[in-house]
């Protein structure tokens, strides 16, 4: 069956898979492909926070009465790869290759840093204080609009 | 529901309680690389000299342990969401005894005097007993499910393990008492310090970095469960036939157990050239050409060591087999260590520049953190004094031109980490001041 932890580690890994490819696109000189990439990349991102922001923490919250615990960490930590993004996105925009791959770096550590906190514990917490409404969760968070 | 007991989401500890380990850690090996060159190929006529045993301490505790703490005190919130209580005072702590008892107890072992011998133990024996039960703490309350919590318990229930054979044997050393069989205390003291402690604690953590640096498959599941496991009870038999001694069956015994750990490192090594073969990630950076030179060190390490057996059995010789420990020191350990500071160090600076700096300031990149160029003068460096180390086993005048590559590519990592401290302390000072005290 599917559950919180498995759908939102999953969809890390489609972060992944496009962050790879358009870090790989950078190491060619097609300005355009590169942005098209970043821009795949960057979306799966903002979706991916979207359906945390809006659907999975406040229901963890509302369930746990937990408001400045995991979650407040986690929103600090999007705050801070927003600014990555923008600095990646700035970088294609100046077609500045060390920067973007600088930048780039920067917030795949981040990323995954981040990501391991979630998969290893928060996600399964909200796997347990979710117990009863997993379905509903799932199904909301899937109507995330990009 | 509340959050378990001691799981927290609490980010990085102030940045000095990793870092002065992290800065610290290049000057030992520098001094290794001094102390070769004075002591030159006389160091490899015996490994019961005096000289050789400073070296060695040196370069595992004042290198190698040196890193390897402060990292645990760093990752332990993140990787096992437990950190360690009071951070900062007990990397003070931790630290100045483990500085100052690496210094005396290589000045204990140089001048053969218990006095200094005996001050060693107690700082030594205090620094790691105070690192111990911190994290030792953080690690009995973090969640048991996590491979690398797992492999970290044994990894510190190793380093437990070395750290008191190691205060038995010097307290022999110092004060000559009737040790009969220090010889083999002293081989599982090594043992349960380079398998144990270094191995284990690189095993445990390679389960998170290898796939999240590079973004490649995550280690077969079955290998990240058992694979801690198997080496830390093989360690636990090797220790059996020393205490069955005379029984006969000692040697056979000795030798199976040895081989099976052969086996078992083997496959880790393997596992994770494999792995970063499949990686997703294009990028190739310094950490991982560290990373696989470390692994083939490991793998050839691993078998100089059966051919040395094996030779040492047919030939009845009593050489010294130095290659395999060397490859597995400095060609293992010390490139997957050198290779995790180039990732963690400008990772955590940017962290925290970006924490005291969010709104006010545009904080450097890691690559401005730490310029790809400095790294891969000095990986090189490193990657030729590896084998000419290697090598000085078989023609010990190699000992030079290794230790003046080595001693250079060690400041050149100083030198390294050094620039990017600066860059933190040069835009930290930017910081609203009611946010310095994390500095």
């Amino acid at each position: 069956m599917e559950t919180i932890s498995s759908y939102m580690s999953g969809d890390h890994h489609r972060c992944d898979e496009l962050f790879a490819q358009a870090e790989a696109a950078a190491s060619g000189q097609d300005w355009a492909a590169i942005a098209t990439d970043l821009h795949a990349f960057l979306d799966s991102m903002h979706h991916h926070f979207k359906m945390e922001e809006e659907v999975l923490f406040p229901a963890f919250e509302q369930r746990t009465g937990m408001t400045m615990g995991p979650t407040q960490v986690m929103r600090m930590e999007h705050v801070q790869m927003r600014e990555l993004f923008d600095a990646m996105a700035d970088a294609v925009k100046q077609q500045d290759r060390d920067e973007f791959l600088g930048q780039a770096e920067t917030l795949l550590v981040m990323m995954q840093q981040h990501n391991m906190k979630e998969e290893q514990m928060l996600y399964h917490m909200a796997d347990q204080a979710l117990a009863g409404e997993t379905a509903e969760t799932l199904q909301k968070m899937r109507a995330v609009g990009a | 529901m509340s959050l378990p007991p001691g799981l927290s989401f609490a980010q990085a500890p102030p940045i000095m309680v990793p870092f002065r380990f992290f800065l610290s850690a290049p000057l030992f090996a520098l001094l290794v690389a001094l102390l070769a060159l004075w002591f030159g190929p006389s160091l490899l006529e015996s490994r019961w000299q005096p000289s050789v045993l400073a070296l060695t301490h040196l370069m595992t505790l004042g290198f190698l342990s040196m890193v390897m703490v402060g990292a645990m005190l760093q990752m332990l919130p993140v990787i096992a969401g437990s950190p360690v209580a009071h951070p900062v005072g007990v990397a003070r702590a931790v630290h100045l005894l483990l500085v100052s008892g690496v210094l005396f107890l290589a000045a204990g072992f140089l001048l053969a005097s218990p006095w200094l011998m005996l001050l060693a133990m107690v700082l030594l024996g205090g620094g790691l007993l105070v690192f111990v039960i911190a994290v030792g703490f953080s690690l009995a309350r973090a969640a048991s499910g996590n491979p690398t919590v797992v492999g970290m318990r044994f990894a510190l229930v190793s380093l437990t393990v070395t750290a008191i054979l190691g205060l038995v044997l010097a307290s022999n050393f110092g004060w000559k008492w009737w040790l009969i069989s220090w010889i083999q205390v002293t081989n599982l003291h090594l043992t349960w310090g380079l398998l144990g402690w270094v191995g284990l604690l690189v095993i445990s953590v390679s389960y998170q970095v290898v796939p999240m640096f590079q973004l490649t498959p995550a280690y077969p599941k079955l290998l990240m469960r058992w694979l801690p496991r198997a080496l830390f009870v093989l360690l636990l038999l090797g220790s059996i036939p020393w205490l069955l001694a005379d029984s006969g069956m000692q040697e056979q015994v000795a030798i199976v157990v040895a081989l099976i750990t052969v086996a078992v490192l083997a496959l880790f090594a393997l596992a994770t050239l494999r792995l970063q073969s499949q990686r997703r990630r294009k990028q190739s950076d310094v950490t991982l050409l560290f990373w696989r030179f470390g692994m083939v060190c490991l793998l050839l390490a691993l078998a100089l060591s059966i051919v040395g057996q094996a030779m040492k059995i047919s030939d009845n010789a009593h050489g010294e087999n130095f290659m395999p420990i060397f490859l597995f020191v400095a060609g293992f350990a010390v490139s997957v260590v050198n290779g995790m500071l180039y990732k963690i160090v400008p990772f955590l600076i940017w962290f925290h520049l970006q924490s005291l700096l969010m709104g006010v300031a545009k904080v450097p990149n890691m690559r401005q953190i730490m310029p790809e160029a400095g790294m891969r003068r000095q990986m090189w460096l490193h990657f030729l004094a590896v084998p000419l180390l290697g090598l000085s086993a078989l023609w010990p005048l190699l000992i030079y031109p290794a230790a003046v590559l080595f001693g250079v590519s060690m400041v050149l990592l100083e030198f390294n980490l050094l620039s990017a401290f600066r860059v933190y302390r040069k835009h930290a000072k930017l910081a609203p001041k009611n946010d310095l005290q994390t500095i």
